[in-house]
């Protein structure tokens, strides 16, 4: 077991593996001894397409000279390294790919350590039976689970805590490579693996787990959380930024739907009552954060296939179309929906959409501003349909019909948009959506996600 | 009066999830935070307004700490689900820029 101290110093790296941080802000964090070396992997915001074809976020070029240098830094020091969320969605491609990168960095560096990698892949099954059990509740704004949409779904994450974790430091690992995870959670592991309770530990996940985005000039860059048991301190290592009680303050807006009330597996973060201080004009302490317990509950995350999208890009400059898009463009639908059934792909089996920027393109029905004040508007023209083929002939018939179509008061008889490329067409391939976010009560906090222990070399 | 696009430090809309965005509206000072507060223009029913969603599923948090407001919205069309408009939530802030503060 790690010994037990009363401090605990954290370094992140970065935001997110492969975002890239300056070497120099690593050795500078090197100088201050920290107990764990580690940096978060992932994030939902990218949108479910990483979930749901198990592509990375980030290139392997990128991860793996981020990896490279945690390695050179942690292992020889026996600093352990911690990574949650790897590869962005942290589905099991996601973890193998980066548990790839480790071992060929392992190998060209000559290193050896001992590795854990948290598997999160939840059975598709097993996530039915939960359902008929009723464990799973929808997240504020989702809605209610169905069996279909488990069954339709390609791939499903759990959100694990701090515990596996602590479970895989404990295990003697030096280097932990986690599936999906609460961001804050691999932090808040490491320090209470010290020893040092929940709500100083939570707390410094939640700063840690952005790299310096808690300070001034934000950035990918290195930050040092020295915990202790009542507060926390917080400091850039590189010298040209700062953490100051508000851009400290501030971070906890961020990407979080309350700025004091953070859920996390097993508690709540409560920072209603933080105080932020200045310790010295770069570095700031943060107390009076509390944890309360609370039944454990996982989140689930899903991915569903929607169906293969194809975009074309074009505009208009002219005006007498510009007063009449809207008829103009139900027009063109109508057209494309008759000539698409009369090769065989009938309205129900696409979706066609017209992004209209100089209109709504930005907020779409939520655009409170319905006069048009420009002299163009930019047009995506979106087709998805679950087969690829399908995709490709409506969005070009579209290409054909858009620029041909008739109507009243029509000066520009030789076409009606402006496009930019050829070929016009662009197939984007599979496209996917979220379609489970929701939370189970789990048989224990480790019982999800599985430890698979590897001697690297 | 004054509009908040003259007189906040940051407005600004992002994710939080792919099912919500957050939006915040942040001051330079406590004082003008005190100001904002008092005059109670921000608060659910703002941004239920705004964004034309019910307003018990609006989540508005005071935040002294950064001099800032938070107020948290379902989204229509999930982040990247089809007919989604914007993936990482960033732009949808605007209609915050004209509310009036009375000051």
């Amino acid at each position: 077991m790690p010994e037990m101290t009363n401090e605990c110093r954290l370094l992140s790296v970065s935001s997110i593996l492969g975002y890239g941080f300056p070497e120099s802000s690593l050795a500078m964090g090197l100088d201050r001894k920290p107990h764990f070396i580690g940096v978060d992997g992932g994030s939902t915001d990218p949108g479910a397409f990483y979930l749901g074809s198990g592509e990375c976020l980030n290139s392997r070029k990128a991860m793996k000279r981020d990896l490279r240098l945690m390695l050179l830094a942690g292992v020889p020091r026996k600093i352990p390294v911690v990574i949650g969320t790897c590869g962005g969605a942290g589905a099991e491609p996601h973890l193998q790919a980066v548990a790839e990168l480790a071992r060929e960095v392992a190998r060209e560096e000559g290193l050896k350590f001992r590795m854990a990698l948290i598997h999160s892949d939840q059975d598709p099954r097993k996530v039915s039976s939960w359902l008929d059990e009723g464990r799973i509740t929808a997240l504020r704004n989702v809605p209610p689970l169905t069996a279909a949409t488990v069954q339709r779904s390609n791939r499903i994450v759990g959100m694990m805590g701090a515990e596996p974790f602590m479970q895989a430091l404990g295990g003697g690992a030096q280097v932990v490579l986690a599936a999906r995870a609460s961001d804050a959670a691999s932090w808040a592991a490491c320090a209470m693996s010290r020893g040092l309770p929940p709500a100083p530990s939570w707390y410094a996940g939640k700063m840690l787990e952005c790299g310096t985005a808690s300070a001034t000039p934000k950035g990918h860059d290195c930050l040092i959380a020295t915990v202790r048991s009542d507060h926390l301190e917080l400091e850039p290592t590189n010298p040209a930024r700062r953490c100051t009680p508000l851009s400290v303050a501030t971070h906890g807006l961020h990407e979080n739907a309350s700025p004091t009330i953070h859920e996390e597996p097993g508690g709540l973060l409560d920072a209603t009552h933080c105080e932020f201080t200045a310790v010295t004009d770069r570095a700031v302490r943060v107390s009076g954060m509390q944890w309360r317990t609370r039944d454990y509950d996982v989140k689930l995350e899903g991915a569903e296939f929607i169906g293969f999208r194809a975009i074309t890009i074009c505009g208009t400059r002219d005006p007498i179309l510009i007063s009449q898009i809207d008829s103009y463009l139900q027009t063109v639908k109508d057209d494309v929906q008759s000539r698409a059934a009369g090769f065989g792909v009938a309205p129900e089996k696409y979706h066609l959409v017209f992004h209209v920027y100089g209109k709504d393109g930005v907020m779409g029905a939520a655009e409170p501003v319905k006069h048009i004040a420009s002299h163009e508007l930019g047009i995506v023209v979106e087709v998805v349909a679950p087969d690829e083929e399908d995709a490709k002939a409506v969005l070009g018939i579209a290409r054909i019909v858009i620029p041909k179509v008739d109507f009243p008061g029509r000066l520009c008889k030789s076409g009606n948009m402006a496009f930019p490329f050829s070929p016009s067409d662009i197939a984007v391939g599979p496209t996917y959506r979220f379609s489970i976010f929701h939370v189970v009560k789990p048989d224990s906090p480790y019982s999800m996600f599985p430890i698979e222990y590897a001697e690297v070399h | 009066m004054a509009k908040l696009s003259a007189i906040a430090k940051v407005c600004k809309s992002k994710n939080a999830g792919p099912f919500e965005v957050t939006i915040d509206v942040m001051f330079d000072t406590r004082e003008m935070y005190d100001k904002v507060l008092k005059s109670g223009v921000l608060c659910e029913q703002l941004f239920a307004t705004l964004y034309n969603v019910d307003v018990k599923d609006v989540l508005f948090t005071p935040y002294p700490a950064a001099f800032a407001f938070k107020g948290t919205i379902p989204r229509r069309i999930s982040s990247g689900d089809l007919g989604d408009t914007d993936v990482y939530g960033a732009q949808q802030h605007a209609p915050m820029l004209d509310v009036e503060i009375p000051l």
